[in-house]
C-alpha cells in the first residue's frame, strides 16, 4: 500500500514555503481581498440562523457517530448503491483508485473525461495519471479550469483559484482559450465576461464527452444516494449528461440517513460560500432509466483515512465537510494563502489532515503553521477542535522523532529535556531564574529582548521577548504576608 | 478488489472496538435541538419565499387564476418561443402561439437549441428561496431543466415549506428519485468571491406561483 496525498511528500517545509509566499505582494492582496469578502458573508449567514449552534452540535454528533460505525454504514451504502443499479469499488490507496478509473474508461475506449471539482481526485493525482494514459481530463468548475489552464496549484479547498485575481484570469483565458473560435473579441476582466467565456468553451464538452468524473459531498447510507453541492451547473452537467459516471468518495463522506442531510445542507453552504443555499444540490441514487447516465460507478477511497481513524483524538479530523471556513478565518492562511501548505488540503484543516493521512511521515511542519488562536474551531460547522488536534499532533511528531537515536540526540530535544528537568525541581528552578536574570541583561534593549544568540534565535527571529521581571511570582509568593486575604 | 474491501472494513473495526452495540439506538439519541418546524403563517411564508428567491436573482410571478394566460404572458415578455415541456405537464396549461416540444428523449442538441423549459416542481423552501425538482412526469428528467438557458417553474403556494428540515421530511417518500435543489439561477463566486449570475445552468429562473 502506498499513500500519496497530492505531492505533499515532496513539498518544502511550511516555514520555507511561507517565506516565499509572503514576498509575493500580489498574492497576499488577492488572498486578503477574497477571504475578507467570504468571511463577512459567512458571518452574516451563520449569524442569521437562531439555531446555528444547535446545527453545529448536531453535525458534530452525526459525524462522530458515523465514524464509530463506519464499517456498517459503508456496507449499507454499498448494498443500496448496488440495489439501485450502481457498481461499487473499494480502493485502499491512490494507485488502486486511479487504476479502477483507468479500467472503466478503457472499457469504453474513452479518450477524454469531464470532471466536476473533486479535491479527492487531486489527492490521488488523477489528472496526471490520466494524462500519462493519454486520456484528457477537462476540469469544468470555473476555479479548477483557471488552475488547470494556468498550470497553477490549487490554493483553497472551495475556491482553488482564490489566489488569482480577475486580471490574471483574463490573461490566462486570453492565452489558453480559443477565444476567436468561440466568437469572443476583446475579453476584459469583467467577471461576467470571464464566466461567459468559460460557458461557451465548456458547453461543447458537456454535450459531447461521454464519461464524467465527480466527487461527493455526502454519501447517504440508508438510500445509497450521493450528494453533490455546487454553484455553476457544471456539476449537474457532468452528473447527468455523460453515459458513464464515476464518483470518487472518501470513506468519511458517509452520513447515516437521508434525514441527516437536513443539518449539513444548512451548515455547508452558509459556511462555504456564505449563501443560504448554493445554487444547485444534486441528489441521486444508482441509475434511473431515461434520466442521466446508464452506467454509474462509485469508488470508496481509503488512502490513509483508516489510519487517521485509529489515531486517537486526531480522528476527529475525518468529520470535515470541506467547507473551507477555517481557511477563511485563519490569520496564518490570510497571510500566506494556500500553496505554502504544499497539499491539496490547505489551511487549519489541511494542517491536521495532510500529516495524519501520511502517518506523520511527511508534512510534519504543518501542525506548526498555526498561532493556536482558535478562530478555526469557532467557525467549524461540525465543531472539529482543530487547535487541540494541532497540539496533539505536535506532541505525536515530537514523540515520533524521540523514538530514534538521532532524534534523541537532536540539540532541540536535549535542550527541552534539560528544561523539563529544571521545571520539575524547585531548587534547580530558583538557580536557573537567578542565572537567567543576570545573563539576560546584555540582551535587553528598550525593555524587550529582540535577539537571542545561537539556537535560541529561532524564537526571537519572529517575536520580541519580555525580559524576566525583577521579582518572579515565586519570589512574591514566598515573601507575601501570610495572613493577608487572597 | 474484495481484498481492499475486507482490509478497509477490518481496519475500521479495529479502530472502533469500544462502541455500544446498538447502532440504531445510538443514532436515535443524537441531539437534534435545531429548528425542525417553522412558525410563519402561509402569507408570511410566501412573502419570505418571494424575498429570498429575488435575493438570488430568481423572479416570482403570481397567478391570476388562469395558469395558461399567466404562462403566455411570462413567456412572451421574456421573448421565449420554443420551449421544452416534460411528458406529463398538463396540456391545459400550454397556451397557443408558442412551440412546445414534449421531451420524449430529445437529444442534448435539441435541448440546447430550445429557448427554455417549462416544468412543475415538488416544493419550495421559503428560508432559502429554493425550489426542489424531482425526476417525474411533470418535472421531467434532469437534463431538460439544465441545458436550456431559461426555466419557468410552476409552484403551488401550498407546496412551500419554511425550513430545510421540513423540506427533507416532505421529500422522504421520493428520496430515491433524482432530486435537484435550485436556489436562483446558476451562479459562480470563483472570481474574487463575487457572485456572478449564470454559468452553465439556466441563466434566468422564473417561478409562477399558483
Amino acid at each position: 500500500m502506498s499513500i500519496h496525498i497530492g505531492n505533499a511528500e515532496s513539498a518544502p517545509p511550511f516555514s520555507t514555503a511561507a517565506h516565499t509566499a509572503l514576498q509575493n505582494q500580489q498574492l497576499r492582496q488577492n488572498v486578503r481581498n477574497a477571504t475578507n469578502i467570504i468571511q463577512a458573508k459567512r458571518n452574516n449567514m451563520a449569524g442569521e440562523l437562531p439555531d446555528w449552534e444547535e446545527l453545529r452540535n448536531a453535525g458534530h454528533s452525526i459525524k462522530t457517530h458515523t465514524l464509530q460505525y463506519l464499517d456498517q454504514y459503508l456496507e449499507e451504502f454499498e448494498a443500496n448503491v448496488t440495489r439501485a443499479g450502481g457498481h461499487l469499488h473499494w480502493a485502499i490507496d491512490a494507485d488502486e483508485a486511479n487504476e479502477i478509473i483507468r479500467r472503466i474508461i478503457a472499457d469504453r475506449a474513452g479518450k477524454e473525461v469531464i470532471k466536476v471539482k473533486t479535491m479527492t481526485s487531486n489527492e490521488i493525482r488523477l489528472n496526471a495519471y490520466l494524462e500519462q494514459q493519454e486520456i484528457t481530463p477537462h476540469e469544468t468548475d470555473l476555479a479548477d479550469l483557471i488552475v488547470q489552464l494556468g498550470n497553477e496549484e490549487p490554493s483553497h479547498i472551495v475556491v482553488p483559484a482564490l489566489h488569482i485575481n480577475r486580471t490574471q484570469i483574463r490573461d490566462i483565458f486570453r492565452k489558453e482559450l480559443p477565444l476567436a473560435q468561440l466568437g469572443i473579441e476583446n475579453l476584459t476582466d469583467d467577471p461576467a465576461q470571464l464566466a461567459e467565456a468559460a460557458r461557451l468553451y465548456l458547453r461543447h464538452k458537456f454535450l459531447t464527452v461521454g464519461i464524467g468524473i465527480s466527487g461527493a459531498n455526502f454519501a447517504v447510507a440508508d438510500t445509497g444516494a450521493v450528494v453533490v453541492v455546487e454553484s455553476e451547473g457544471n456539476g449537474r452537467m457532468c452528473l447527468t449528461l455523460p453515459d458513464v459516471l464515476i464518483t470518487l468518495v472518501g470513506i468519511e463522506k458517509i452520513v447515516p440517513t437521508f434525514r441527516d442531510l437536513e443539518v449539513f445542507l444548512q451548515t455547508l453552504p452558509r459556511s462555504a460560500t456564505g449563501e443560504r443555499m448554493n445554487p444547485y444540490n444534486s441528489i441521486w441514487t444508482g441509475v434511473t432509466p431515461s434520466d442521466g447516465p446508464s452506467e454509474f460507478h462509485v469508488i470508496l477511497l481509503d488512502n490513509g483515512r483508516t489510519d487517521v481513524l485509529a489515531n486517537g483524538e486526531g480522528r476527529e479530523a475525518l468529520a470535515c465537510i470541506r467547507c473551507g471556513a477555517c481557511l477563511n478565518a485563519c490569520p496564518v492562511y490570510h497571510q500566506t494563502g494556500g500553496i505554502a501548505y504544499g497539499s491539496v488540503y490547505q489551511g487549519p484543516i489541511g494542517a491536521i489532515i495532510t500529516p495524519q493521512l501520511q502517518s506523520l511521515e511527511h508534512s510534519q511542519t504543518l501542525p506548526y503553521a498555526s498561532s493556536l488562536c482558535g478562530a478555526c474551531y469557532d467557525v467549524c460547522p461540525v465543531k472539529i477542535n482543530i487547535p487541540e488536534i494541532l497540539i496533539f499532533l505536535r506532541g505525536e511528531i515530537v514523540r515520533k522523532q524521540q523514538s530514534t537515536l538521532l532524534g534523541k540526540l537532536d540539540p532541540e530535544n536535549m535542550a527541552m529535556q534539560a528544561m523539563a528537568l529544571v521545571f520539575s525541581s524547585s531548587g534547580l528552578m530558583t538557580t536557573a531564574e537567578a542565572f537567567a536574570k543576570f545573563a539576560q541583561n546584555v540582551f535587553v534593549h528598550d525593555g524587550f529582548i529582540h535577539r537571542l544568540p545561537g539556537m535560541l534565535s529561532g524564537w526571537t527571529n519572529s517575536r520580541d521577548l519580555m525580559p524576566l521581571p525583577k521579582k518572579s511570582f515565586r519570589d512574591w509568593w514566598s515573601h507575601r504576608k501570610k495572613d493577608s486575604a487572597p | 478488489m474484495s481484498n481492499s474491501r475486507s482490509a478497509i472494513l477490518a481496519r475500521i473495526r479495529a479502530a472502533n472496538q469500544n462502541r455500544p452495540s446498538d447502532r440504531q439506538q445510538a443514532w436515535a439519541l443524537l441531539p437534534r435541538n435545531y429548528c425542525a418546524q417553522g412558525t410563519l403563517n402561509p402569507t408570511e411564508r410566501l412573502q419570505l419565499f418571494d424575498e429570498r428567491l429575488r435575493h438570488y436573482n430568481g423572479t416570482p410571478f403570481y397567478s391570476t387564476g388562469d395558469v395558461r394566460t399567466d404562462i403566455a404572458k411570462i413567456l412572451s415578455d421574456r421573448g421565449r418561443r420554443t420551449l421544452i415541456v416534460p411528458p406529463g405537464l398538463p396540456a391545459e396549461w400550454l397556451p397557443d402561439g408558442f412551440r412546445f416540444m414534449r421531451d420524449e428523449n430529445l437529444s442534448k442538441q435539441a435541448l440546447d437549441a430550445a429557448d427554455g423549459v417549462v416544468t412543475g416542481c415538488t416544493l419550495g423552501i421559503a428560508l432559502t428561496g429554493t425550489i426542489v425538482l424531482e425526476s417525474s412526469p411533470t418535472q421531467g428528467r434532469r437534463a431538460a431543466t439544465l441545458i436550456p438557458d431559461y426555466h419557468l417553474c410552476i409552484l403551488r403556494k401550498d407546496d412551500i415549506v419554511e425550513l430545510v428540515p421540513e423540506a427533507i421530511r416532505c421529500l422522504e417518500p421520493v428520496k430515491d428519485h433524482p432530486l435537484t435543489f435550485c436556489s436562483g439561477p446558476s451562479a459562480t463566486v470563483d472570481i474574487e468571491m463575487t457572485r456572478v449570475r449564470g454559468v452553465h445552468g439556466p441563466r434566468t429562473l422564473d417561478v409562477l406561483l399558483i
